[in-house]
C-alpha cells in the first residue's frame, strides 16, 4: 500500500472500529450467510471482573503464617449437614460440576469419576441421566434433577449420594439446552427416550413446579423418596444471587450451588452465554449475605462455580464465603480438551487450540465432547482420570499454600479480610478494599 | 388390608412403611385415611402393592411410582403420578396441573378432568382422562399415549415428539408441530385397549388422533417462526 496518494497527500492509518470489531463483523457475516444464531459450548469469553482482580495480603507482623508442608491446613468439607442423614464428605473443597453423558462421551464421564475418586471428591451427572460407568467409577456421585428429566428414574435417584435440583446454569440463566442430532447416538437416544438423530431441546424450567413454594414441596417429595438420607442441592445461575439463595434456603435446600456466567454449557446460543447473567465474582458476596441474614452461613453450604482455574481461584472463592467450588471447563481441559497437540485438526475445523467451542457438533479431536466412536477411541479414561487427579491435587496444594500464608489452618478460615482488589469494579463486587486503601465502593458508613 | 391414619402417624412414617412393605406377605393392600390434601403421599413406591387413598391429595401423589396401584378416592393436586415408571394410578375426581408429567410408563386414569399441562414431557406413560384436559397439555411429550374422552384446551401437543393423543371432543387449538393424523386400524386397536384399560364408556371410532408433524425435529431457520 502506498503511503500517500498521487497528489502527495499522506494516507491516514487504516483504523479498525472499536465498535465494529473484527469479531463483531465476523458475527454479522456469519448471521447474514446462515440466518441462524451461533450456537457453541463453554462459558462467557468476554473479559469480566474476576478472581484475577483480587490479591491475598498474606501474613505480616499482625498475622503470622503457617509453615508450608509442615503445619496442617485442613481441606475436608462436608456438604449437606442441614437435613441429610448422610451428608457428602469430601477430602477437598473442589467438586466436579454436572456434565451430561451425551454432551460428553462415556469414557470422558468415566475419567471424571476416576479422577474425582482418586482426589476424594464428588462428580455430578447431567442431562441424560446416570450411566453405569459413571456410577461405577464415582464413589461420590451427585445426581442432577433437571428440567428435561431425560433419563430421570427413581432407581438412579436412590443410587445417588446427593441430588442436585438444577434451576439454572451460569452460561444461560433462564435458558434450556440443545443437543444437536449429530451427537444423538443409539445409546444417547435410548437413555433420553427420543428418536436418534433429532435435535434434543432441554427445557428451561421444570415441568411440574414453578416458584419457591412449589420447590419446597418438590424437595419434600425427593426427600421422601430417598428416605431423607442424601443431601439436596439447589443449583442456580448467577442472576439474582441474594434472592435466589434466600429462596433456595427457604425451600429447604441443604446446599446452594451458584454458577456464574463464566460457567460452561454443552451448547447454547452465543448471545446467551455472553449477555445474560453475572460474573462469578459479583455473585458470591450477595449469596453469602443471604445466608448470613438467614443465620444459615455454614449451615447451608455454598458451592461456587464458573471460571475456577487455579488454587488461587479456589482460595479466593472460599475467602469470600464459599464452602467449596465446582469445576467443569477446567476439568475438561485437564482431561485434554483444547490440547495444542490436536492443532492441525482444530485448524481443519476452522479454529485453534484454546478456542475450540463447537462441542455440540460432536467433532472434538480430543475425543471428549463427542459420541463418534473413532474420536472417542483417542481418549483413554484411565490416563484422563490420572490427569484430573493430578490437577485436583495441584489446585488443593495451591489453595493450601495461600491459606497457610494467610495463617489459616483450615481452608474455611480464609476470609474477606485476607483480600484486596486491584480494580474499583472488583472491589465493589467482592466488597474488599481497593489495594492501598481501606475503602470499597458501597462500603457501609461511606458516602460512595 | 392394613389401614394407615396419615393425620395421626405422619407422612414420613407413611412412606417409610410403604417402602418397607415386605414382598413375601399377602397383606399388600393399604387404606390411607385422613389424607387431607397432604403432599407426597405414596411416593417412590416400588412393589406390587395396592394403596387406596381415602380422600383428596396434594402435590405429587404417587410420584415416581413403580409397580404399585395407587387409587385416589378424591381429587389429586399438581403432579399426580409424575415421572411414573410402571403400575397404575387412578384418580376418582379431578387432577390438577402437570398430571403424569414426565411419566415413563404405567397407566394414569383420571375419572374427572385434568388441568393444564397434563402429560407434559411424558416419556412413555399412558394417560386416560374421562373428562377434559387443560391448555398446553402434552407439551414436549416424547412418547406414550393420552386419551381424552372430553375436550382438549389450547395448544395441545406443542413441540411434541412421538407421543400420540386421542381426543373424542373438541381441541381448542393445536400447538406447534402438532397435527391431526390418520386413524389407522392399529390405532383403533390401541385405543380400544386403552379405553378398556381406563374403564371408559366410549367407542374408538369417536376419537381423532393427533401427533407430531415432525417438522421441528431438526432446527431449520425457515421454521424459526414456529419455535
Amino acid at each position: 500500500m502506498k503511503d500517500h496518494d498521487p497528489r502527495g497527500i499522506p494516507h491516514t492509518t487504516p483504523r479498525q472500529s472499536a465498535t465494529f470489531t473484527q469479531d463483531a463483523n465476523s458475527d454479522i457475516r456469519r448471521a447474514a450467510a446462515t440466518g441462524i444464531y451461533d450456537i457453541r459450548g463453554g462459558g462467557a469469553k468476554r473479559k469480566v471482573p474476576s478472581f484475577d482482580d483480587l490479591l491475598f495480603l498474606g501474613a505480616s507482623i499482625s498475622r503470622y503464617p503457617l509453615e508450608g508442608y509442615r503445619e496442617k491446613c485442613e481441606t475436608k468439607v462436608t456438604l449437606g449437614t442441614r437435613h441429610a442423614k448422610n451428608p457428602m464428605e469430601l477430602d477437598i473443597p473442589i467438586t466436579i460440576a454436572g456434565m451430561s453423558f451425551g454432551a460428553l462421551s462415556g469414557p470422558a464421564k468415566e475419567a471424571l469419576g476416576r479422577g474425582a475418586n482418586a482426589a476424594g471428591t464428588s462428580t455430578t451427572t447431567g442431562d441424560g441421566g446416570m450411566t453405569p460407568e459413571e456410577r461405577g467409577h464415582s464413589s461420590k456421585l451427585v445426581y442432577q434433577y433437571l428440567p428435561s428429566r431425560y433419563g430421570m428414574n427413581p432407581d438412579d435417584l436412590r443410587k445417588a449420594d446427593a441430588i442436585e435440583i438444577v434451576v439454572g446454569q451460569g452460561a444461560k440463566p433462564g435458558g434450556g439446552g440443545m443437543l444437536l442430532g449429530q451427537k444423538i447416538s443409539d445409546r444417547v437416544a435410548e437413555m433420553r427416550n427420543l428418536p436418534k438423530g433429532i435435535d434434543q431441546r432441554s427445557s428451561c424450567r421444570h415441568p411440574d413446579w414453578t416458584g419457591p413454594d412449589d420447590l419446597e414441596i418438590k424437595i419434600l417429595e425427593l426427600r421422601e423418596i430417598t428416605g431423607w438420607k442424601v443431601p439436596i442441592y439447589v443449583k442456580v445461575a448467577g442472576a439474582r444471587p441474594y434472592f435466589d439463595t434466600t429462596l433456595a434456603v427457604k425451600a429447604g435446600a441443604d446446599v446452594v450451588v451458584l454458577d456464574g456466567m463464566q460457567g460452561g454449557t454443552a451448547a447454547t446460543q452465543d448471545v446467551f452465554i455472553e449477555h445474560v447473567g453475572q460474573p462469578t465474582l459479583a455473585c458470591i458476596r450477595p449469596a453469602v449475605k443471604a445466608l448470613q441474614d438467614l443465620g444459615m452461613h455454614r449451615e447451608v453450604q455454598l458451592v461456587i462455580s464458573g471460571g475456577i482455574r487455579s488454587g488461587a481461584d479456589v482460595a479466593k472463592a472460599m475467602a469470600l464465603g464459599a464452602d467449596a467450588v465446582a469445576i467443569g471447563t477446567a476439568a475438561l481441559i485437564a482431561l485434554g480438551d483444547n490440547d495444542p497437540k490436536w492443532e492441525k485438526e482444530y485448524n481443519e475445523l476452522g479454529t485453534t487450540a484454546g478456542a475450540y467451542d463447537d462441542w455440540h457438533e460432536g467433532l472434538d479431536p480430543a475425543g471428549i465432547t463427542t459420541q463418534d466412536p473413532d474420536l472417542m477411541s483417542r481418549f483413554d479414561p484411565v490416563e484422563g482420570g490420572r490427569r484430573l487427579k493430578n490437577y485436583l491435587k495441584v489446585l488443593t496444594l495451591e489453595a493450601q499454600t495461600i491459606a497457610r500464608a494467610c495463617g489459616k489452618n483450615h481452608m474455611h478460615n480464609l476470609e474477606p479480610e485476607d483480600l484486596v482488589a486491584l480494580t474499583m469494579e472488583a472491589a465493589a463486587m467482592a466488597q474488599v478494599p481497593l489495594a492501598g486503601t481501606d475503602w470499597y465502593p458501597g462500603k457501609p458508613g461511606t458516602s460512595y | 388390608m392394613q389401614t394407615f391414619d396419615l393425620e395421626a402417624q405422619g407422612l414420613r412414617e407413611l412412606n417409610a412403611t410403604l417402602h418397607a412393605q415386605a414382598t413375601d406377605t399377602n397383606q399388600t393392600v393399604w387404606d390411607i385415611v385422613n389424607p387431607k390434601g397432604s403432599h407426597a403421599i405414596a411416593v417412590g413406591l416400588d412393589a406390587p402393592i395396592e394403596v387406596n387413598v381415602k380422600g383428596s391429595t396434594g402435590y405429587y401423589c404417587a410420584g415416581m411410582n413403580k409397580q404399585a396401584t395407587v387409587h385416589v378416592h378424591g381429587s389429586a393436586g399438581p403432579g399426580v403420578a409424575e415421572n411414573m415408571m410402571s403400575g397404575t394410578v387412578i384418580v376418582e375426581g379431578d387432577a390438577s396441573q402437570y398430571a403424569g408429567a414426565t411419566g415413563h410408563g404405567g397407566t394414569l386414569i383420571i375419572k374427572g378432568n385434568a388441568s393444564s399441562r397434563c402429560g407434559i414431557s411424558m416419556k412413555g406413560i399412558d394417560i386416560i382422562v374421562h373428562g377434559n384436559i387443560g391448555h398446553m397439555s402434552a407439551f414436549m411429550a416424547q412418547s406414550g399415549n393420552i386419551v381424552v374422552c372430553g375436550d382438549a384446551g389450547d395448544a395441545l401437543g406443542d413441540s411434541c415428539y412421538e407421543a400420540r393423543f386421542f381426543v373424542r371432543g373438541s381441541v381448542k387449538s393445536l400447538g406447534a408441530d402438532c397435527i391431526e393424523k390418520e386413524m389407522r386400524p392399529e390405532h383403533i386397536e390401541l385405543l380400544t385397549e386403552l379405553l378398556e384399560r381406563g374403564g371408559c364408556d366410549a367407542k374408538p371410532e369417536e376419537f381423532k388422533r393427533y401427533g407430531s408433524a415432525r417438522q421441528l425435529y431438526n432446527f431449520d431457520v425457515d421454521n424459526a417462526a414456529a419455535y
